[in-house]
């Protein structure tokens, strides 16, 4: 099951040069790109890691493409890799847009989980399945 | 192929050249750069050879971009980091980088002070420059021969390899005195190689350094007297022969020793009305009050 969140949801996987492209975009508006990354790819968690530090001071999109790199030399295949644009204007001060660059190469998907409440109440919750295993090993 | 030839559209070098607002930014480098023959006749050839590339790139004519890697290497006080500040605006004009910006560092925002500091920290300064340039101001200083465990021998490596493997992305451009830059580059062979344009700055000739004063002068509006003008030529001339003399920066340096003296003088002569001739104009007495002249004749003597 292939998961989609944030910007870009509806479009195919963006090329590198999309990607560039997009991120120049951020660069132009002065927001500080980040990259992020996770194996938990339940759409409640909305904290992932960081990769690196916060990317505020580069120019060009080239720099945070070779981050990119660096950190796909890593997780590749292994965990969502996401990349999103700070904007710490006063009264935004929040995530412009981010959107997904790279997913492990197989998304097992979720699970609808029921429970039963209250005599004949059902309370429902998704899981990942990945989630199952611990931490580190889930792709 | 026949057709190919037939129907090839004729390329309009002019226009391409009016497009690209080169002109305007050489003529600029004239009329702002006093002397420099050699620098700005590189710069020429570096801008034509940017927009051949790109007419090459329109007709479908494709080759590797060229290398713009730079070392500027001449003696203190010769312009080389007022050049490279121009570069910047240059390269991006003429289309070869991205963005006009220009980080300028010198060793210690390159090297660490701790086993596994230095690598990080030149990364992060090799990031902040992609898309535009990198300018290492006293670039020799990154290697020390008589500390063999010195981390500036990190520094270079991870650079020469960024500088050759991103050379789309940053242009490095280093700076130095002639002689040191020499043995900086006889002891890291691979920095010569990579880099593809060495230009070496001259020093100035008295004419030149007469102008120079006179640009300085007139951008801070001042400007000499008749008799300062004759009186800072031969002030010039004396200072040249002794030693320490860093062109440009000597001249700067007089000018304000010259305005020290100027304000002096009018701060003296209160209780005349003062106009705004007098606040701008610098006098010989100004220029001739210099202990130059006094330690010239002394050297002189000597010989």
């Amino acid at each position: 099951m292939r998961i989609t969140q944030g910007t870009f949801s509806f479009l195919p996987d963006l090329t590198d040069e999309q990607i560039g492209t997009q991120i120049a975009y951020a660069q132009k508006n002065g927001w500080a790109v980040n990259i992020e990354y996770t194996d938990d790819p339940h759409p409640r968690n909305t904290y992932w890691e960081l990769w690196g530090q916060p990317m505020f001071d580069f120019k060009d999109p080239a720099a945070v493409l070779y981050e990119l790199a660096e950190c796909r030399k890593v997780f590749k295949g292994r965990a969502y890799i996401r990349i999103s644009a700070f904007d710490n204007t006063w009264g935004w001060e929040s995530v412009r847009y981010s959107f997904i660059v790279d997913r492990p190469e197989e998304e097992p998907g979720f699970a609808l989980e029921r429970l039963e409440v209250d005599g004949r109440s059902q309370r429902y919750s998704t899981r990942a399945y990945s989630t199952d295993k611990p931490a580190g090993s889930r792709y | 192929m026949a057709d190919d030839i037939a129907t090839a559209p004729v390329i309009d070098l002019d226009a391409a050249f009016q497009d690209s607002g080169v002109g305007p930014i050489l003529e600029q480098l004239e009329t702002e750069l006093v002397g420099l023959r050699p620098v700005k006749r590189r710069i020429r050839e570096i801008a034509a050879l940017l927009l051949i590339d790109k007419l090459r790139k329109d007709v479908g004519l494709t080759s590797q971009p060229p290398t713009l890697h730079m070392s500027f290497t001449g003696n203190p006080g010769t312009g080389k980091t007022t050049v490279a500040a121009r570069m910047a605006d240059i390269l991006h004009r003429l289309g070869y980088i991205r963005s006009n910006h220009l980080v300028s560092v010198t060793r210690d925002d390159l090297v660490g002070q701790y086993i596994g500091h230095t690598a990080p920290k030149t990364k992060e300064i090799l990031k902040k420059a992609m898309g535009g340039v990198l300018f290492i101001d006293e670039a020799y200083y990154l290697y020390r021969a008589e500390n063999e465990r010195d981390y500036g021998q990190e520094a270079i490596e991870i650079m020469l390899q960024v500088m050759e493997s991103r050379r789309n992305d940053l242009v490095v451009i280093m700076a130095g005195y002639a002689d040191r830059m020499n043995q900086f580059f006889t002891s890291n062979p691979g920095f010569r190689s990579r880099i593809a344009h060495h230009i070496d700055f001259p020093d100035y000739s008295a004419d030149e350094l007469l102008q120079i004063a006179e640009l300085m002068l007139k951008e801070q509006n001042y400007r000499f007297s008749p008799s300062a003008r004759d009186a800072f030529s031969k002030y010039m001339a004396a200072r040249m022969s002794l030693p320490h003399f860093s062109n440009a920066r000597s001249v700067r340096n007089a000018l304000d020793r010259a305005r020290l003296r100027q304000a002096v003088r009018l701060f003296e002569t209160r209780g005349h009305a003062i106009t705004r001739d007098d606040l701008m104009t610098l006098e010989a007495d100004e220029v001739l009050a210099s202990r130059v002249f006094a330690a010239a004749e002394e050297a002189a003597q000597e010989n």
